[in-house]
């Protein structure tokens, strides 16, 4: 499936979409760090918990979730929440 | 950022250092790395101490919080970054700054069963371990958490039961009893004698130190103070803002304390204050600490105002560093080329350091973007940077 990556993170990808796959967000989260190491722990901390300024979207959508399954034609979209000085 | 990143910085000579170097060598080139809220920077210094290059910014726009070289190596780099909406890393240059890779496990708490496991929010304090651990680095996080590499920064592993012992993790508190970005553990301290020997404080819980090559940890508060109001008793109210050891006699200690300066002779486990004998009108409160290479009579400290709503500015407007020559019986202030009025400066627990030359060279950031030094222990000052981010932590370092 597709996956959007926001500015911050494109350094790992150079790209702003890239594939990945997986059954469930985690999965496709472990997928992208396999193809670019070290991108989930930017977005995901050690507890499994999406961290406090990404968002992560499906079928315009915000998860929380890890667990949420997915189908392959779905598009993961990540975002930033930029914000301050 | 991904683990290999080509350098893309400028070099140029730094404002207000127009003059090149004459006469012979004098010393080993000094370099100030300073770490910022927006990036980091070296100063590469000429052997006067005089002429400084500016190299930067590195990580332009990415938290850092500190910029540590490996003294056993001469040319390893380690910078604790984070961008304000990304997850902490390290970054990690073995040529001097001018490549950077990415820590491939950078530091974290170990995932808990039940779901409530911390996790870092950044790390803020870096500590090469001792000359005979080549490769071994300690690091300090907020929340606090007390993490070591076994390979040169890149990967991290939590370190020493502290992390998860509930008498710690007692002692640490809550984000309530931290400072504004987070409860920190700092000052990570190795006993050049013995790598087994370690300190550690934290915003928040106090001083503690083993024995055992961090195996075990215990506190060392006694005769340090709390706000008032606080219980005295209870190592959670205990706030070290910055522990230094004296390098030529490693069984003296010195502390800026939240609420002084303290001094520690082993093997006694009692601080004893010696900010008193600082001017009233100046107090003794402040962030940094900074001892001399070889003198350990002789300390800097860097005042702010502590009065009232907590200011944590310069006392009056008056920006001055503070030494003591003979442990802290006495005082003496040292201004000169500061400015004398309305400058209200910040200057934070990491943003002070010393080199090791002769006369001693020293350094400050402040918290509005200005970096100066002196190349005589700070007897005269000058500015040698402006306009540069929020200084988190500046050190003085010699490549080789």
């Amino acid at each position: 499936m597709n996956v959007l990556i926001p500015d911050p993170l494109r350094p790992y990808t150079q790209r702003s979409r890239v594939e990945a796959s997986g059954a469930t967000l985690a999965e496709v989260l472990v997928d992208l760090d396999r193809r670019y190491p070290g991108i989930r722990f930017r977005m995901i901390d050690e507890q499994d918990r999406v961290r406090r300024h990404v968002r992560i979207f499906v079928g315009g959508e915000q998860v929380f979730d890890l667990g949420k399954p997915l189908a392959p034609d779905d598009e993961v979209v990540i975002v930033q929440a930029l914000s301050g000085g | 950022m991904p683990r290999s990143i080509a350098k893309a910085a400028s070099t140029r000579r730094a404002a207000g250092s127009t003059q090149p170097a004459r006469g012979p060598r004098r010393g080993p080139r000094v370099a100030i790395l300073v770490a910022t809220r927006k990036g980091a920077w070296l100063f590469r210094g000429d052997a006067s101490r005089r002429v400084w290059r500016v190299d930067g910014p590195h990580f332009h726009g990415h938290i850092v919080n500190h910029l540590v070289l490996d003294p056993r190596d001469g040319r390893t780099l380690l910078a604790a970054a984070k961008t304000g909406h990304l997850g902490p890393t390290i970054f990690r240059s073995t040529d001097r700054g001018r490549t950077w890779r990415e820590a491939s496990r950078p530091p974290a708490f170990a995932k808990a069963a039940d779901g409530q496991g911390r996790s870092v929010d950044h790390t803020f304090w870096l500590a090469p371990a001792h000359a005979s651990q080549p490769g071994v680095w300690y690091a300090g996080t907020s929340p606090q958490g007390l993490f070591r590499s076994d390979d040169g920064g890149v990967t991290w592993a939590p370190f020493s039961p502290i992390n998860d012992d509930p008498k710690y993790r007692e002692w640490m508190g809550t984000v309530q009893d931290g400072t504004p970005d987070g409860p920190k553990l700092h000052s990570i301290i190795v006993d050049p004698r013995d790598p087994d020997h370690l300190y550690f404080a934290m915003s928040g819980g106090g001083v503690h130190e083993s024995v055992d090559g961090g195996r075990t940890f215990a506190p060392l508060v006694k005769g340090l103070e709390v706000v008032e109001g606080f219980d005295v008793t209870d190592v959670t109210f205990h706030d070290p803002h910055c522990v230094r050891l004296c390098p030529t006699n490693p069984d003296r200690l010195y502390q800026q304390n939240h609420c002084g300066i303290f001094r520690l002779d082993r093997p006694s486990d009692q601080w004893i204050r010696i900010g008193k004998s600082m001017p009233k009108r100046v107090g003794d409160i402040g962030f940094p600490m900074v001892v001399h290479p070889r003198d350990a009579d002789t300390a800097w400290v860097f005042p702010m105002d502590g009065t009232t709503v907590w200011p944590r500015t310069s006392p009056g407007g008056k920006p001055a560093v503070y030494a003591t020559r003979n442990a802290g019986k006495t005082w003496r202030r040292l201004d000169a080329g500061l400015p004398r009025e309305q400058a209200w400066w910040t200057v934070k627990r990491q943003a002070m350091a010393a080199d090791a030359g002769d006369p001693v060279g020293l350094c400050f950031g402040t918290t509005s973007g200005e970096l100066w030094a002196s190349r005589d222990e700070g007897a005269r000052w000058t500015c040698i940077a402006r306009h540069l981010p929020e200084i988190y932590a500046v050190e003085a370092a010699v490549f080789r």
